[in-house]
């Protein structure tokens, strides 16, 4: 929709799921490529809940804190008027891949009003690699049209056999998988099968078509020694390169963060559970963070819901316009430059109209 | 001859204590040598060894379950003692309420996300802890306060 034509009807809707959203960590994306656009689709709106890493302590008992943090997202889906058509969820519903943690985490999840899209984190694999996922759950690859816009669900936290070998136990690999600093980290990627899958997939879908893709980790690279990484992100690029706007949209990562590669976007989207540090704050080694990202600022630890965050997507003509909704802190729209060719920060891009926090955080 | 007679028996005590003098400092230099402040490259070797254990340790602490009471382990908020910031301590803390130590916030910490029991402040885990996040945080500059 453009800027200043809004109906009554797409005000309220807007407004709606401003006011319902903005006091909990989960994102609405609202998808409204009709008017000017290529495709012939309708608008619609679908959530993002990403990130919850409920952990299991004993029994019944469970950390608390990130059991809040998914309980409001799901709360605010079911509050939004008019509802999502469905919700994605961007991975890590367990920490350490427990069936405890995952039942518990379906349970919560039950109370969605709408239809749930799963997508798998390292935290959901690396117990069983995916089997009680698969069982359960969901397909860990798989692709959807809905209302002319095709959706392409990736499982982008594989890695190398001769790693997954390496551990006497299940548990051993899960625990290292688990711990992001871990010096014996293996990168991430989505593996040759899945790649032929994917070029097979998007074989009779029109350049024009918007195209998004929901993965849980990055498909570009960041930082090695944090995993903010997929190892074959440049294949996957060019397999998505025939068309001329795709979005990816992923978890992992737990901040603020966009890019854009040629014709893709990307958009990470925020934890339930707890925020991380950009990478550049450890100095011992290089990153690789867009230069065009500006950082979220990191509130002090003291409120349980810290950092985390929610999103409101508007995607105008296949191009998003990205409204990030933080706890105690200035919202943020990040919105596709067409003349800078790629995403912008539309308050605090240039470095001199920064609010002092954002690089100290 | 009456003066040299005269100007020893004038000085004796002071060439004897001289002498005294002589064989004290002598002894004494000896003795001191044995005893003298030994540095050389493998006593820094040896202690920096003793202070890498101890980051080491701190590291395993950082690591895993056993500070908290709920299995969440600082790390997960903190990769590489990031966002710690032990170099703008002392600084005040909104959650303490008061200009805090860094070993006061890890306390915190352990009491609240981790739902743990606080370390006293001289626990050989707290300075095991410390020294993992200082080291984690080393070359960066000095810049007490909050900003």
């Amino acid at each position: 929709m453009e800027e200043g034509k809004l109906s009554r009807k797409d005000f309220l809707r807007r407004t709606g799921g401003l006011l319902a959203a903005s006091i909990v960590p989960m994102s609405l994306v609202e998808i409204a490529c009709g008017g000017r656009g290529k495709g012939t689709h309708e608008k619609f709106t679908f959530a993002f809940i990403s990130d919850p890493h409920l952990t299991h302590i004993k029994g019944t008992n469970f950390v608390r804190n990130f059991d809040n943090g998914l309980n409001k997202a799901i709360e605010t889906v079911n509050l939004m008027f008019p509802r999502p058509d469905f919700v994605v969820f961007g991975g890590d519903l367990a920490q350490l891949g427990k069936r405890e943690e995952l039942d518990h985490g379906m349970e919560l999840l039950s109370k969605l009003k709408v239809p749930v899209k799963f997508v798998i984190g390292e935290h959901d694999y690396y117990l069983d690699m995916g089997n009680y996922w698969q069982d359960k759950i969901s397909k860990l690859n798989y692709s959807f049209d809905h209302k002319g816009v095709h959706f392409v669900v990736l499982n982008s936290i594989l890695t190398y056999d001769n790693w997954i070998k390496r551990w006497k136990t299940p548990e051993e690999r899960m625990n290292e998988m688990a711990r992001l600093d871990n010096p014996n980290g293996s990168p991430f990627m989505v593996g040759d099968d899945q790649i032929a899958w994917l070029k097979k997939d998007l074989e009779d879908i029109k350049s024009g078509t918007p195209l998004v893709v929901l993965s849980h980790s990055p498909l570009y690279k960041i930082y090695k020694p944090w995993n903010f990484w997929t190892d074959d992100a440049e294949q996957i690029q060019s397999v998505l390169s025939k068309f001329d706007n795709v979005t990816v949209f992923h978890g992992h990562v737990h901040q603020v963060l966009y890019n854009q590669i040629k014709n893709i976007s990307f958009y990470a989207l925020m934890s339930t559970a707890w925020p991380w540090p950009y990478p550049e704050s450890y100095t011992q080694s290089p990153h690789y963070i867009p230069k065009m990202t500006v950082f979220m600022n990191r509130q002090d630890p003291f409120h349980e819901r810290d950092g985390t965050g929610w999103a409101f997507v508007n995607m105008d003509n296949a191009r998003e316009e990205m409204h990030y909704k933080l706890w105690e802190n200035k919202d943020r729209i990040v919105k596709y430059d067409e003349s800078a060719g790629h995403p912008v920060d539309s308050t605090y891009q240039k470095p001199e109209t920064r609010i002092l926090p954002q690089t100290h955080y | 001859m009456d003066d040299r007679l005269t100007f020893k028996d004038r000085y004796r005590s002071r060439i004897l204590l001289g002498v005294f003098a002589s064989v004290f400092f002598f002894i004494f230099g000896t003795v001191s040598l044995l005893f003298a402040d030994d540095w050389d490259k493998s006593n820094e070797d040896k202690w920096n060894a003793a202070f890498m254990e101890t980051v080491a340790r701190g590291e395993k602490l950082f690591h895993g379950p056993e500070l908290g009471g709920n299995t969440v382990q600082c790390a997960m908020c903190h990769p590489n003692a990031t966002n710690t910031h032990p170099e703008t301590y002392p600084k005040f803390q909104k959650q303490i309420g008061k200009v805090s130590t860094l070993r006061e916030m890890i306390n915190w910490c352990i009491q609240n996300p981790l739902q743990g029991k606080p370390l006293a402040y001289d626990d050989p885990k707290m300075i095991a802890l410390e020294a993992y996040i200082m080291y984690e945080r080393r070359n960066s500059v000095l810049a007490p306060g909050k900003h």
